[in-house]
């Protein structure tokens, strides 16, 4: 098979199988990319994996065009992006045309009701998984609550936290780094 | 044009939003109040909907806003600018990932994102904890703290939160939220 089409279709499956996103696809991941295609190694991956957490965007996204981009180039790139994102386009799509039409039924309100409970519990969970390898010394717990209380009480734009943050980093890292050689 | 903005909205999102599909909650949340384009409350449907079916939630998230605001080409348009960033950095970034992830200012960057991205999903969380769990509008009239929680909700919140974390039940989200809906409609939530 044409290797471009190859690396289109198995993200496909990867991206369709995983539930939960770019957690969840890991397990994945090792099974069709190490074992069965031997595209990447094992510790290729687990860098892919970890590089593509730190960096802007999703998850999957990431890891799927740094496997790909390993493959075949730039190129193979954008076909395992396109591969991991295409069984999204169309299950959703058809799940948000059906969900328009039967939204305003008072059952489907209230099964959402519950539904966001679920949600809720959900996030709360995930931020708890977060908070390990975020939240590692007093600076970054003071950092998250400053951000905390600041989206809840003011309405600036997350991109400004991000950049803030990101320099706020930067100078705690020089300042340790500094106290360091001085001591 | 809307699929321009649309196209603006996600590129920036794609760009900014740093840990995953949650995280881009508060850039959602944010073209929410600024557009009008879809309510809080089909933002927190939308993370359910995510949560439930195969794919990344940050694609499904941003497939769906894409699709509720502009049809089929808002789709398309909102996935492909949500992803378009993260082609690009990952391309120029790929030929010297080692050394870019072991850079001390590298680590520094992201050792102050991390806590910040964190505290902006637990803000999303906030405003959906007083969407789903608080009812504000009877608090309001009456000032009584028996009106001011969703008390069934709050009941099953509760249960959630214990079951979820039980380590040796492994229940999938997806089984998780279609209970939650079969308890939403028996017990009628939100009646």
């Amino acid at each position: 098979m044409n290797i471009h089409l190859d690396l289109f279709v198995t993200f496909c499956k990867i991206g369709g199988l995983t539930f939960g996103g770019g957690y969840a696809m890991l397990p994945m991941l090792q099974r069709e990319v190490v074992e069965s295609r031997k595209w990447a190694t094992e510790s290729e991956i687990m860098d892919y994996y970890a590089v593509g957490q730190c960096l802007p965007g999703l998850i999957a996204v990431n890891t799927a065009i740094f496997t790909g981009n390993k493959v075949k180039g730039p190129m193979g790139g954008i076909c395992a992006a396109l591969g991991v994102v295409f069984p999204s386009l169309v299950v959703i799509t058809v799940i948000a045309a059906f969900l328009n039409n039967f939204a305003e039924l008072a059952i489907v309100q209230s099964a959402f009701a519950g539904i966001r409970v679920c949600v809720l519990v959900l996030i709360a969970n995930a931020i708890i998984k977060l908070r390990k390898g975020s939240l590692v010394d007093w600076y970054t717990c003071v950092l998250f609550a400053a951000v905390f209380l600041l989206s809840i009480l003011t309405d600036v734009s997350p991109i400004l936290y991000v950049v803030a943050s990101a320099l706020a980093g930067v100078f705690i890292q020089w300042r340790t780094a500094r106290g360091g050689a001085a001591s | 044009m809307i699929l321009l903005r649309l196209f603006y909205e996600f590129f920036m999102t794609g760009l900014f939003a740093v840990g995953g599909g949650l995280a881009t909650l508060p850039f959602l949340e944010r073209i929410s109040a600024n557009t009008g384009w879809f309510t809080h409350q089909s933002l927190i449907d939308m993370i359910a909907i995510s949560e439930a079916t195969p794919g990344p939630i940050g694609i499904n998230m941003a497939t769906y806003v894409g699709y509720i605001t502009a049809g089929i080409p808002g789709a398309l348009v909102a996935t492909l600018a949500e992803v378009l960033p993260s082609l690009i950095i990952v391309l120029i970034l790929a030929r010297f990932l080692k050394a870019f992830a072991a850079h001390p200012t590298v680590k520094a960057v992201f050792y102050g994102i991390r806590p910040a991205s964190v505290g902006m999903i637990a803000a999303a969380g906030f405003s959906v904890l007083k969407i789903s769990l608080l009812d504000l509008p009877a608090f309001g009239l009456t000032r009584s703290i028996a009106d001011l929680f969703q008390w069934k909700s709050l009941i099953l919140g509760a249960v959630l939160a214990v079951a979820l974390n039980i380590k040796e039940w492994k229940i999938h989200p997806a089984l998780a939220i279609a209970a939650s809906a079969a308890i939403g409609v028996v017990f009628r939530f939100g009646r």
